[in-house]
């Protein structure tokens, strides 16, 4: 669906030249929702203005759907960006214009009659649940809504892509759940192809299919958000998924001498697999677990624990042994 | 005061003002038609805008500058043979409404151009993304979301105007600044003065309250 090819940007700043995006190579896929991860100024931002030209490219090439569209300008590029809806961390709604005349926007400027818009806007208000909301001002609403607001209008002309420039950072965690709720809606209603960038792992942990990394401009890796959190390839990856599977313990149950710990990382369907109890019964341990939680990613489960094992020599060595076998990655971190 | 004087006083105040609107009128009148396409294009040429164009931004902001910085008595006089050129005459409220419609557009081009800087870019960006042209962003977005600020900028057009008639005197112009001038300084009329400064600060006064009423109507923030 869209594919960048060697895509290169930089830009001159005090005489310099800055490069945000470096050879970028890679392709998102028709109808996935795909994810770019980094911190700010890593270039994701500017990495999915390419996609609808708000920024050209300084080289490389994008094809969207086999064409390429670096070169387009004029009346071309204003039909492309009819295909691709956008919203924006700040919503950007028209605080002038009524919500209802915010989405009548999106169709006024694809040409659309008054009947049509009058059709139309009821339509998406109620897809975004702010049927109520029709005739007040962007001022008067919360986050939430006007970041509903944002996607009905960039929604409103029936795109084939949308592009999402963090649309969740100006809101809390449970405003936040519930836009990517009605984000992934839309994608599975519509079949539209979503590229969203954010700079919380937890966003594309819970909407993405497949996830780039980017740092420094780069693309470090790109992989299925699932392969990306269990096995980080680069140490920027690490950091950043041990950010959302944080799994601190206080220092003095790592100081105690002769305390067996370990971590044991659950991946799969063996993540659901009763290891514990069977290891439990099978060796005759103890198996105190101390620290714990599980990750549904993209629906398969993905789970750290932290346990302390105890028993005789023997059997705590024969328990380590079945325990390496049947999970995913096991590592002793106090003996 | 006796009662011929009063009566006298009446008409010159009447006609002073029906001039002062004149000149008033027209000038605010050209400010509009002129001062906002002035401002929009300065604004619009301006870095990373959709008619970027360092040359001509230049040319526009340069033009307004030196309107604006020509002392206003001056640009009276300066423009004599231009407003000769328009309106056949020199003298006279409209042919005084010439550089003073001049000066104002100048004035309010800026002050259009300072409103749509405050207009947020990221709605602009919006409306691009959306496949708008430049025409309809201009109509639907800019426009509407600086008309709080374009009714804040006419007030105050409106208002330097009236103390800018004043000095239209010079060429015949009239109007009620004028009539302070020639009955209360001249003639040491002081209770003349005193009633034209009044009538002036009411005139003001109404000019504020009435843009402020039409600005806070447009602002939706």
């Amino acid at each position: 669906m869209i594919e960048f090819h060697n895509v290169n940007v930089s830009f001159p700043l005090k005489g310099k030249s800055i490069e945000a995006v470096k050879k970028v190579t890679f392709d998102i896929k028709d109808g996935e929702i795909f994810g770019i991860v980094g911190t700010s100024g890593a270039g994701k931002s500017t990495l999915l203005r390419t996609i609808n030209l708000l920024q050209r490219p300084t080289s490389g090439s994008i094809l969207i759907k086999g064409n390429e569209i670096t070169t387009i300008k004029g009346e071309e590029l204003r039909q492309l960006r009819l295909g691709i809806g956008m919203i924006f961390q700040q919503f950007n709604l028209i605080n002038t214009k009524t919500i209802f005349e915010n989405v009548a926007f999106g169709l006024k400027v694809a040409g659309k009659s008054k009947e049509e818009i009058g059709k139309r806007v009821p339509e998406l208000l109620e897809l975004v649940g702010l049927s109520d909301r029709a005739t007040t001002y962007p001022s008067k609403l919360s986050g939430g809504q006007k970041q509903r607001v944002g996607i009905a209008r960039a929604i409103a002309n029936n795109p084939q892509i949308l592009l999402c420039d963090e649309p969740t950072s100006a809101l809390d965690l449970e405003t936040t759940n519930s836009i990517l709720d009605l984000l992934k809606e839309i994608n599975i209603k519509l079949g539209i192809t979503t590229v969203i960038i954010s700079h919380e792992m937890n966003v594309i942990k819970q909407i993405c299919d497949r996830v780039a990394v980017m740092s420094d401009g780069e693309v470090l890796e790109l992989d299925t958000v699932f392969n990306v959190f269990t096995t980080p390839k680069h140490a920027f990856t690490k950091s950043l998924v041990n950010h959302t599977i944080n799994l601190d313990l206080p220092t003095r149950l790592l100081n105690e001498k002769g305390k067996r710990i370990l971590k044991i990382i659950y991946s799969g369907e063996r993540a659901e697999e009763a290891v514990i109890s069977d290891t439990v019964k099978l060796f005759n341990v103890h198996l105190n677990i101390l620290h714990g939680k599980i990750e549904y990613i993209t629906n398969k489960p993905f789970g750290v624990l932290i346990v302390h094992l105890d028993g005789t020599s023997e059997n705590v060595n024969l328990a380590e042994k079945y325990l390496k076998e049947r999970t995913f990655e096991m590592e002793v971190i106090n003996e | 005061m006796n009662e011929i004087q009063l009566t006298e006083l009446i008409e010159n105040l009447k006609k002073a003002f029906l001039e002062t609107f004149l000149m008033c009128g027209t000038s605010i009148g050209l400010s509009i038609v002129l001062g906002i396409p002035l401002g929009l294009f300065i604004f619009i040429t301006r870095k990373g805008l959709f008619w970027e164009n360092n040359i001509l931004n230049f040319i526009g902001g340069f033009l307004v500058n030196i309107i604006r910085s020509t002392p206003f008595v001056i640009l009276l006089v300066l423009l004599i043979p231009f407003t000769q050129l328009v309106v056949g005459s020199t003298i006279g409220p409209v042919a005084a409404s010439v550089p003073l419609a001049i000066a104002a557009i100048a004035f309010y081009a800026r002050l259009v151009e300072n409103s749509l800087c405050d207009v947020d870019k990221g709605v602009i960006e919006a409306a691009t993304s959306l496949g708008a042209t430049n025409f309809r962003i201009i109509k639907d977005v800019l426009l509407p979301e600086a008309l709080s600020g374009l009714y804040r900028g006419l007030t105050v057009t409106a208002v330097s105007l009236v103390g800018y008639s004043a000095m239209a005197g010079i060429v015949g112009g009239g109007g009620v600044g004028d009539l302070a001038i020639r009955f209360g300084y001249y003639r040491y009329q002081t209770d003349i003065m005193v009633i034209t400064v009044v009538l002036l600060i009411i005139l003001v006064q109404a000019i504020q309250s009435f843009g402020d009423f039409l600005a806070k109507r447009a602002d939706k923030k």
